[in-house]
Parts: structure tokens; sequence; C-alpha cells
């Protein structure tokens, strides 16, 4: 799969429950990361207010100058969206293969409370795997 | 971006790939302060909002998604603090987005004109579309004398997309 550089869960209410750097430069820290997360899903939902057309439901790719963020929404709310380089191909299937792991080691976790943050080591290990980080294409730039 | 001698007003302008009749569902342009210069519309079944909240709504989103898009830029280390107002040009912005009903294109001039031009999704990149238009808006609304800068264009002269 192609490199990210960082990815985020929101729960449907809007917090963030999951928040993973793979490579940008600046990290941000935790409250700038809630922050960028809350705007995020008012933006989704702004977005779909001013649609023309019937049946809009958020914002699915945002085009920037150095950056895209590719979002996916699950039927049950909880959006995954993850930010990469402009014109990587592909994001949709990486979301739809995040959103597998979440459903299987997050979802089915027992101990897991829904809306809560993520702290699931199985998650973790396999959502690592998936994203099989390119450090040196990335630094090469 | 190249604004001037770049471009220069063609007499066909350069078309997105389309079928037939309007590729374009509405245009909005926005002065810095918010003033919705203006707004036409050719394909829009559904309305949500009255106007006067449409265009706010229109300005609030591109504002905070402009603010968004300078804090979450990957490839620099010092980005501002959230909802800090950016001067045009500084920071990285976004230029346009997609939904599964729409595509949003954005183009913010020096000046802090903002062009939105909403089409159907599959619409290519038309960032040169929206340049074409700025072009038109400076021969015909800029350097119109009888225009007063700050309020919405009411002349003919510019409806030619």
């Amino acid at each position: 799969m192609a490199a990210i550089y960082s990815l985020y869960i929101i729960n449907k209410s809007g917090g963030l429950i999951f928040y993973k750097d793979y490579g940008s430069k600046g990290r941000m820290d935790t409250n700038d990361s809630l922050r960028v997360a809350s705007l995020w899903h008012s933006m989704h939902a702004i977005s779909q207010q001013l649609s023309p057309i019937n049946g809009c439901s958020g914002i699915e790719l945002l085009e920037a100058d150095t950056f895209d963020l590719h979002c996916f929404q699950s039927l049950t709310g909880t959006k995954f969206f993850v930010v990469c380089e402009t014109g990587t191909q592909h994001m949709e299937a990486l979301l739809k293969v995040i959103y597998e792991l979440y459903t299987d080691y997050v979802l089915k976790n027992p101990f897991y409370e829904m809306e809560m943050p993520i702290r699931c080591e199985l998650f973790d290990i396999n959502l690592t795997q998936a994203i099989q980080k390119d450090r040196v294409a990335l630094l090469g730039r | 971006m190249q604004f001037f001698g770049g471009s220069e007003i063609s007499p066909s302008p350069p078309t997105p790939t389309t079928t037939t009749g309007n590729n374009a569902h509405m245009i909005y342009i926005f002065n810095r302060n918010g003033v919705c210069l203006l707004y036409r519309e050719w394909n829009r079944p559904l309305h949500t909002l009255n106007p006067q909240q449409d265009h706010k709504l229109m300005f609030g989103l591109l504002f905070s998604l402009k603010s968004l898009a300078a804090k979450m830029d990957p490839t620099s280390a010092d980005k501002g603090n959230l909802g800090v107002p950016q001067l045009p040009g500084q920071g990285c912005s976004f230029h346009s987005f997609r939904t599964n009903t729409y595509k949003l294109s954005f183009m913010e001039t020096p000046s802090g004109i903002k062009f939105i031009l909403v089409t159907n999704p599959r619409t290519s990149d038309l960032r040169e579309t929206l340049k074409y238009i700025y072009n038109l808006y400076v021969e015909y609304v800029a350097k119109n004398p009888l225009y007063t800068p700050g309020t919405p264009i009411r002349t003919a002269d510019d409806r030619s997309c």
C-alpha cells in the first residue's frame, strides 16, 4: 500500500478516537489534533448543507497544494481520514482496509467502549503492517 | 501562482470536458471581508437555506477549510494556530474538494478575492478556468470606473461563463 502522512479516526460526535502520524514535519500535539478532528467533523457536515443536489454524504477528497486528504465515512457515522501526498492513488482502498481492521480488532474487542479513544494493541500492530511506511521515499523529497 | 503574464484572455476559455449544456451548478465570488460579490446558479435543484445564510455558510466553510489546510500541511514545520486569519497566499491552501454529489473548486487571488465554482464531481482540475474567470473579473469589474469595490457586481458584462 502507499505511504501516508497521518491517519485520524473520529467518532460520530466528532471526537478524535485515534491519531497516528507517519512522517509529517512538525508533529501536531494532542490538543491540535483534537481541534483539527472536530473542525473536520463540522466541515464535513456543512458541506452536506451546501450541496446543490440531494443525497450528499460529505467531503470525500480535499485537494490542497502540498497534500490530499481522503475521507471515508462508515454507515454508523465514524469517519476515517488520511493525509497523503498529492495525487496518491488507491487511498479509497486503503481506507476500506483500515475500516476492516477497525471492525475486526476494535469493535470486536469486548473491552473496548464505543466512542472512546482506541487503545487496542492488535489494531496498532495490524495497522502498522497495512501501512508500509516508505520512510526513504518521503525523506528523499 | 502566476497571476500576471501567465494567462491572457483568449477567445475561447479552456473548457472542462463536458457532455452537453452547462457543466457548472453555481458560482460564487467573495471579497476578503466576506461580501458576496457575485452569485449565479444554473442548476440547483436543492436549496437548503435562504441566500443570505447560504452565502455566509459558504464563506465560513471556505475560511475554516483554508485554516485547516494550513494547519494540516505535512510539509511545513511551523504552522500558525487554528483560527488565526491567514493572509492570502500564506500557508498551504486547498484548491478543491469533492463529495459524492458535487465538486467545489476554489481560488484566492492575492487581493483576497475568492472564486468558487460548484460543478459535478467528475470535473477535472478547474484552476485554469478559475484563472480565466479572474481575468474577466479584472477586465470588466476591477477596471470599471463605475464599480465600487466591496459591493455586489451588478453589470451584465461579467456573465460569460
